[in-house]
């Protein structure tokens, strides 16, 4: 078949700029062919390439003791003992999620479960943080049903446990959805595999489903804003089939044991092209395709369909030659496809035969190593105006508003579509704070959670990026795990405005520090640019995933308030009401600054509840809704009342950091002030739970009434 | 008392039935679906949760067809005992060796959630640790658990003692409120909810522990 000629239409519609053209001829000497460019804009587009992020990203911290492997992999990898790993990431899939909701987010779950059992690891948890737009907005619903089951429909088939996450609303997610994907396996330290290839003239191996046309350009979509014709983008969405993933994990781990797999490789954005080209890079060596070996599904493709097809459920791995009988039989076993396609290369080159024409004939290094890289422009988010004037607002009056809204409500609607259970190991189901699955025939466990205040991060970059990585500490301190890194979704608008950019980098910086003086560090990570609609962004949203350890399951802080404990609040509460909940639900207010975050006192506080866990019954993390929320949720959780000394406004509503909530009973709680009063924790009593009504100072209602309001609150964002 | 566990590829409660045998004392073997025989010293054969092949057409219709589930359906004719939770109760209609046929659920959502269940008989190994009534909470997860049976044949299974089962409070839609039923000579059960998900403190609840002890005994005693 005849390719297209190059023009500068073309070109363009490959996302490729000018410059960056340029710089493509200056690499291969020549023009290129139509394979061949697309190639190049597989590579080099934002969502692969991190052309605008990668500055930036290299400043995070990555390393610590406990870290196996960082960033560049599938996965990170931390260490937990006892000759194991938890291997995890966070990727989002936001693009293809707006367009086709069902089956852009499962195709998210696809992906990065992938990741996962790439590296060797199977997979024990998944979470999802999501982000849509304002309720009332005609695509809201839409997309909500269609995100949560499109996510049940693959975790659910392929079996693992979904175990938490996020959902929030707000405008400014009308035109770009969010849907971050975390999933985590369990791998043995002396079983991990990479991407590197090695060894000349090896065998590459093709594994999995076969390859169609779908997702043909997916990477490139993925880095553009939106506008009026994105229907016409639905073609470049994935559809994921689940019971193949089954299979080729089953498969994948299998053929593991064997002793076959050089280096393994899954096909995520870019399919066949991106995995070739990292194998290759990685292991310094050159790859050559016969595109005409690889299993097809569809009829008369051609080389730049097969090249940029992003079909699911596909690896590319690099054999023992001896092995191959061995490895092939692994594959049948689970009917799924296992064809050589082509082999190590000695040289720098990256050659694609189609039917014995040579198709792409490229340098392969300069691919990903000379992929355009940019300091962009970008301008200091300007500090807030500070906060005027909040009314004071009837304690009951305010709760019930915070509550009753899909922010803040319960959100069993969304995790009981998810089997959250399968496995059998699951200790500590979604719904409140983190989640926590159990080491397989172990006493151990590993808990999960991910946060981000996307208001916090508007208004104030840094301190916005600290506080997310602050609170998923925090929530993970609260049932009683260590903290132990961190993967990072970066969720942002257009990186060529130097507002955004600076967002960006704003958020960078908070998230580096924090994760440096927590010692969580980002072990991986994903950066999604161009969320914008005709121009609008959205709020920046860097979402942080994060893994802690419980050596003991004895060590896990997971009990319930009872009648008579003492309510106490750890850390200092000055009543911060700047982009607070509260405004922004019941003054519809987004002003003030968002919330300093003291990492000394984050680190000395977090460390002070581990320390003395068999004090505590039950705690939780105060963060969005401040005291108010958080002591709510505790007596809803415990179906006993609250009773809370104050009704003041800022102290029952502000979200200072560096906060717990903690119930306990009365000696207990003398006990855990003089451990606090030691090392000059402020510490204090701020109620009791008991009876069957929340009172805040004078004002009071019925415990039953507000968890009607609380348990239905959801509702209106998906009837 | 020998257990083993079919493992069509696209189980993923195998693992999860496995240990709740053995917690109860069973030795237990994993059967791959491509096998054409049971080993035949079984004493029960479980048919786990999952997804057998996908079930993107209707569930368990394709495990109806594979090898093993053909040596499954002697095994149970020659009078052998039997479990099949969720999906393998999805596959044990689907082979006729249970009544009746499980639907999309009534929301039309996928559900997990722990539920009460009531026990509406005992005499059968699956159920002699229970008492006749008893409430007990057990995790449902399923997409189509929306058991569905004539009138007639509600009424026989009925009449012959041969509900397991019932919702407290109907989640799917299931004909009779049926959450399990077993077969005519009380030697095969099939269920929705998931038992061996609630056989360990960790799970938060331990009434399925009853079911698998329960069983083992009387096979071990007969």
């Amino acid at each position: 078949m005849q390719e297209p000629k190059i023009t500068e239409d073309l070109i363009s519609a490959h996302g490729l700029k000018p410059d960056e053209y340029d710089l493509l001829l200056e690499i291969i000497g020549r023009e290129p062919t139509f394979t061949e460019l697309g190639i190049f804009s597989a590579m080099w587009n934002e969502h692969c390439s991190y052309k605008s992020s990668k500055k930036w990203l290299r400043t995070l911290p990555t390393e610590g003791p406990q870290v196996i492997c960082g960033p560049g992999e599938n996965a990170g990898i931390v260490d937990i003992g006892d000759g194991q790993a938890v291997v995890f990431k966070m990727e989002s899939h936001n693009h293809p999620s707006y367009i086709e909701p069902y089956q852009g987010a499962a195709t998210g779950v696809g992906g990065i479960l992938r990741d996962v059992f790439t590296m060797g690891a199977r997979p024990i948890a998944a979470m999802n943080s999501l982000s849509f737009g304002e309720i009332d907005h005609p695509k809201t619903k839409q997309l909500v049903n269609g995100v949560v089951e499109g996510i049940g429909g693959y975790g659910n088939c392929f079996g693992v446990p979904n175990v938490g996450g996020e959902v929030r609303f707000h405008p400014a997610y009308n035109g770009n959805c969010l849907v971050n994907a975390f999933a985590a396996g369990l791998a043995d330290t002396d079983k991990i595999f990479y991407s590197a290839a090695s060894g000349v003239g090896m065998p590459v191996v093709y594994l999995g489903a076969k390859t169609g046309r779908d997702g043909v350009g997916g990477a490139t979509m993925a880095s553009a804003e939106f506008d009026d014709t994105i229907e016409d983008k639905r073609p470049t969405v994935q559809v994921g089939d689940p019971f193949t993933e089954k299979r080729l994990m089953e498969a994948t781990l299998e053929l593991m044991q064997t002793g076959a797999v050089i280096s393994i490789q899954d096909m995520g954005a870019a399919g066949l092209t991106c995995s070739a080209v990292e194998m290759g890079d990685k292991g310094g060596l050159g790859v050559k395709l016969n595109l005409e070996d690889v299993p097809q599904r569809e009829d008369n493709m051609t080389a730049y369909e097969m090249m940029l097809s992003e079909s699911q459920e596909r690896m590319l791995m690099v054999l023992k030659p001896e092995k191959e009988a061995e490895a092939r039989a692994v594959f049948e076993k689970w009917d799924l496809d296992f064809a050589i396609v082509g082999e190590t290369l000695a040289e720098d080159r990256f050659l694609i035969m189609h039917n014995g024409e040579v198709k792409a004939d490229l340098p392969l290094s300069p691919l990903s190593g000379r992929a355009p890289e940019y300091d962009r422009p970008w301008v200091e988010t300007p500090a807030v105006e500070p906060l005027s004037d909040v009314p004071e607002i009837d304690a009951i009056d305010g709760l019930k508003a915070l509550i009753g809204s899909p922010n803040y409500a319960a959100r069993q609607w969304v995790y009981e579509q998810y089997d959250h259970m399968v496995m059998a190991d699951t200790v500590r189901a979604p719904g409140l704070g983190a989640g926590i699955v159990r080491v397989h025939g172990t006493d151990k466990a590993i808990a999960f959670t991910s946060d981000v205040t996307p208001r916090y991060v508007m208004a104030n970059p840094f301190e916005g990026g600290k506080q997310a990585v602050a609170e998923a500490y925090r929530n993970l301190t609260a049932v009683g795990a260590k903290p132990l890194a961190t993967t990072d979704n970066l969720n942002f608008g257009n990186p060529e405005k130097p507002e955004i950019m600076g967002q960006l980098v704003g958020a960078i910086k908070g998230i580096g520090e924090a994760v440096a003086a927590l010692d969580v560090p980002i072990v991986s990570g994903n950066v999604s640019l161009y969320n914008e609609t005709d121009g609008q962004g959205i709020l920046p949203t860097p979402t942080i995933g994060a893994v802690g350890l419980l050596d003991s399951l004895d060590d896990m802080i997971d009990g319930v308030a009872r009648d008579g404990h003492v309510a106490m609040v750890i850390g200092e509460t000055t009543g911060h009401l700047g982009q607070s909940a509260l405004l922004a639900e019941v003054f519809n207010r987004e002003d003030g600054d968002a919330p300093q975050v003291d990492l000394a006192a984050e680190k000395k506080h977090g460390d002070f509840i581990r320390a003395n866990r068999e004090l505590i019954k039950a705690c939780s993390d105060l963060s969005d809704g401040g005291l108010a929320i958080a002591a709510f949720e505790m007596a809803e959780a415990g179906g006993v009342g609250v009773s809370l000394d104050t009704a003041d406004t800022p102290t029952l509503f502000g979200e200072d950091q560096a906060r717990y909530l903690v119930a306990c009973n009365f000696d207990q709680a003398e006990a855990l002030m003089i451990e606090a009063g030691k090392l000059g924790i402020p510490i204090a009593s701020v109620g009791r739970f008991t009876g069957d009504t929340v009172k805040m100072g004078g004002s009071e209602a019925p415990l039953d009434e507000l968890a009607q309001i609380f348990r239905t609150g959801f509702d209106q964002a998906h009837r | 008392m020998k257990a083993g566990v079919i493992v069509f590829p696209g189980s993923n409660c195998d693992r999860d039935l496995a240990v709740a045998f053995e917690r109860a004392g069973a030795q237990v073997s994993m059967i791959w679906h491509k096998e054409t025989e049971l080993p035949d010293d079984l004493d029960i054969v479980g048919i786990p949760g999952g997804f057998s092949f996908g079930d993107y057409l209707r569930c368990g219709a394709i495990a109806a067809q594979s090898p093993i589930t053909r040596s499954l359906i002697r095994h149970t004719e020659r009078g052998g005992y039997a479990m099949g939770i969720c999906n393998g109760f999805q596959v044990l209609t689907e082979t006729g060796i249970l009544p009746g046929a499980l639907m999309r659920n009534a929301n039309l959502k996928f559900i997990c959630k722990p539920i009460e269940l009531k026990v509406e008989n005992t005499d059968c190994a699956f159920l002699s640790g229970y008492s006749q009534g008893q409430e007990i909470t057990v995790p449902i997860a399923h997409h189509d658990g929306n058991y569905n049976v004539t009138d007639e044949k509600l009424a026989q299974l009925r009449d012959e003692g041969r509900i397991a089962f019932t919702y407290c409070d109907n989640p799917n839609g299931s004909t009779g409120d049926i959450a399990g039923v077993i077969s005519k000579n009380r030697r095969v059960l099939g269920m929705m909810p998931h038992p061996e998900r609630c056989v360990d403190d960790r799970h938060g609840g331990t009434d399925g522990v009853a079911m698998f002890r329960s069983l083992v005994d009387s096979v071990v005693a007969a």
